[in-house]
């Protein structure tokens, strides 16, 4: 990977990697919010070059991390961070809003050493996201029947669930299905997926 | 899925039952969990160690970081031991250099291997290295190394923890010499009992220190804690192979290091608030390099 630290740079470059990833294509703009010791260390862990690089795309073992303040200006990705004194759970805790004309989305971050990541929030939903296996995020309606019938489109597939979280903000309202599985998905199935009744949103992210 | 082991207690009685080594274990737990064959587990960590070796090297011919702050002392130390008048001996301050090395070139943001951290990666590969022009290991035995020392790495990360800002430097720099005595004992023929021996001794002597890395950059005083970090793990290393054991098993020196990081003031855990980064220095110098007004550190 490349230095400084593993939890504040290459962790850092993974978590700007992630939301990236949930939000499917390039960011037009980014608000980074630091907790704890990211924000006190922030500009001499390079942790925002790599956020920024991880926003872009670039793995921790990518030397345009270096760069990669210059090559957003080049994508047109507008990006601004937001030292925050607020306490949090995990002192290296990062939210990242970002969005472009039509879409917007909230991730929370934490690194907690030698470049392992988690992802403990998406839209204000809470969840763990390790990012070490390939994972499926459903957003739906609260109804009965959504879970079953996701798990039996998958079964049909033979994609094993590693682990499985639901989530939801209000009874009856918008839920999250956050899926580990043990396998890259296919688009055909994630087409399959966003077609079941209540389904509102279907992403990935790949190993 | 349930590793092969928990704690070093399970670890060493694995490794003594099935009459195995450290590595062997580690490798096989590698081979489970990742559901990949000997092979390609075996050709991840050489690639891991070719990135160490290039790490090296490049520092050993002269790095310096964006900030000033750090490098040039690997060579520094490259030279003085060509004097013949080292007294630590070289071994030990091959260790050491090397491990400058490869930490002078993660502060100049160079690519590098953590182990377990980007901050701490100078210790494993310093003393690798070092200890590699006495003992001739074979590359399989090299990459053993890495594997023993993961294995107890595995142990730390799961069951306290290897980040600065969870646990101080204790976590980090105290992990990985720890890691790396284990190591160098398996790779000179001791015990994987003596391996958890020299584990502990490293890691009791590492407890308490604190992360205070001034500016918030991962160079002073990571650089020298490093460096000092490998010459704790090769006489360590030296002490267990020597037939001395530590009192507090290994698993109870683990627990000890999360016990003190949880109980670790957030100013002395990666803050960049307390410590040498509070010192009058330490401020002049972060004003230097980011701007700003020279601040005390009682505001």
């Amino acid at each position: 990977m490349i230095g400084p630290s593993s939890s504040h740079t290459a962790g850092a470059a993974r978590i700007g990697r992630v939301a990236r990833d949930l939000f499917g294509r390039q960011p037009k703009w980014a608000k980074i919010h630091l907790y704890g010791s990211f924000a006190e260390t922030y500009k001499g862990h390079s942790t925002d070059v790599a956020i920024v690089g991880g926003l872009l795309d670039y793995d921790t073992f990518d030397e345009r991390i270096k760069t990669s303040f210059e090559e957003a200006q080049k994508v047109g990705m507008e990006f601004e961070f937001i030292p925050e004194t607020g306490h949090v759970e995990h002192p290296n805790t990062a939210r990242i809003v970002l969005g472009d004309d039509q879409a917007e989305m909230s991730l929370m971050g934490i690194s907690i050493g030698g470049g392992k990541i988690e992802i403990t929030e998406l839209n204000g939903f809470p969840l763990r996201l390790s990012g070490e296996h390939p994972a499926i995020l459903v957003v739906h309606d609260d109804r009965s029947g959504c879970i079953a019938n996701v798990a039996n489109c998958l079964y049909k597939y033979d994609i094993n669930i590693g682990h499985m979280e639901v989530s939801r903000k209000e009874k009856g309202r918008m839920a999250l299905m956050v899926i580990e599985v043990d396998q890259n998905v296919d688009k055909e199935v994630m087409d399959e997926l966003a077609e079941l009744p209540n389904i509102t949103q279907v992403t990935r992210i790949a190993d | 899925m349930e590793p092969l082991f928990h704690n070093v207690r399970e670890l060493v009685e694995r490794a003594e039952k099935e009459n195995k080594l450290i590595s062997e274990i580690m490798i096989e737990q590698e081979i489970m969990i990742t559901d990949r064959p000997r092979e390609e587990v075996m050709k991840q960590m050489d690639r891991n160690l070719t990135v160490m070796e290039e790490a090296v090297e490049k520092g050993l011919k002269g790095v310096h970081s964006v900030s000033g702050l750090t490098g040039g002392d690997a060579v520094l130390l490259q030279k003085y031991m060509e004097s013949g008048n080292s007294l630590s001996g070289d071994l030990l301050l091959d260790a050491v250099s090397k491990a400058v090395a490869t930490n002078e070139v993660n502060a100049a943001m160079g690519t590098i291997c953590a182990t377990p951290t980007a901050g701490s990666a100078g210790v494993v590969p310093g003393t690798l290295f070092a200890v590699k022009n006495k003992l001739n290991p074979t590359r399989e035995q090299m990459i053993r190394y890495l594997f023993t020392a993961g294995a107890f790495g595995f142990v730390v990360a799961n069951n306290a923890s290897i980040s600065g800002a969870a646990g101080g430097c204790q976590a980090e720099v105290g992990s990985a010499a720890a890691m790396a005595a284990a190591a160098i004992v398996e790779m000179a023929g001791g015990t994987p009992q003596q391996s958890s021996e020299a584990f502990a001794i490293t890691m009791k002597n590492m407890l308490g220190l604190v992360c205070d890395p001034v500016a918030g950059l991962v160079e002073v005083p990571c650089v020298k804690r490093n460096a000092m970090g490998a010459a704790n793990s090769v006489v360590a290393a030296d002490m267990a192979l020597a037939g001395v054991t530590s009192r507090i098993p290994c698993d109870e020196v683990i627990s000890a290091m999360y016990e003190i990081g949880q109980s670790m003031p957030s100013a002395l855990r990666e803050t960049a608030k307390g410590g040498l980064a509070a010192t009058p220095t330490g401020k002049w110098l972060e004003a230097k390099i980011f701007g700003g007004a020279v601040v005390g550190s009682g505001q």
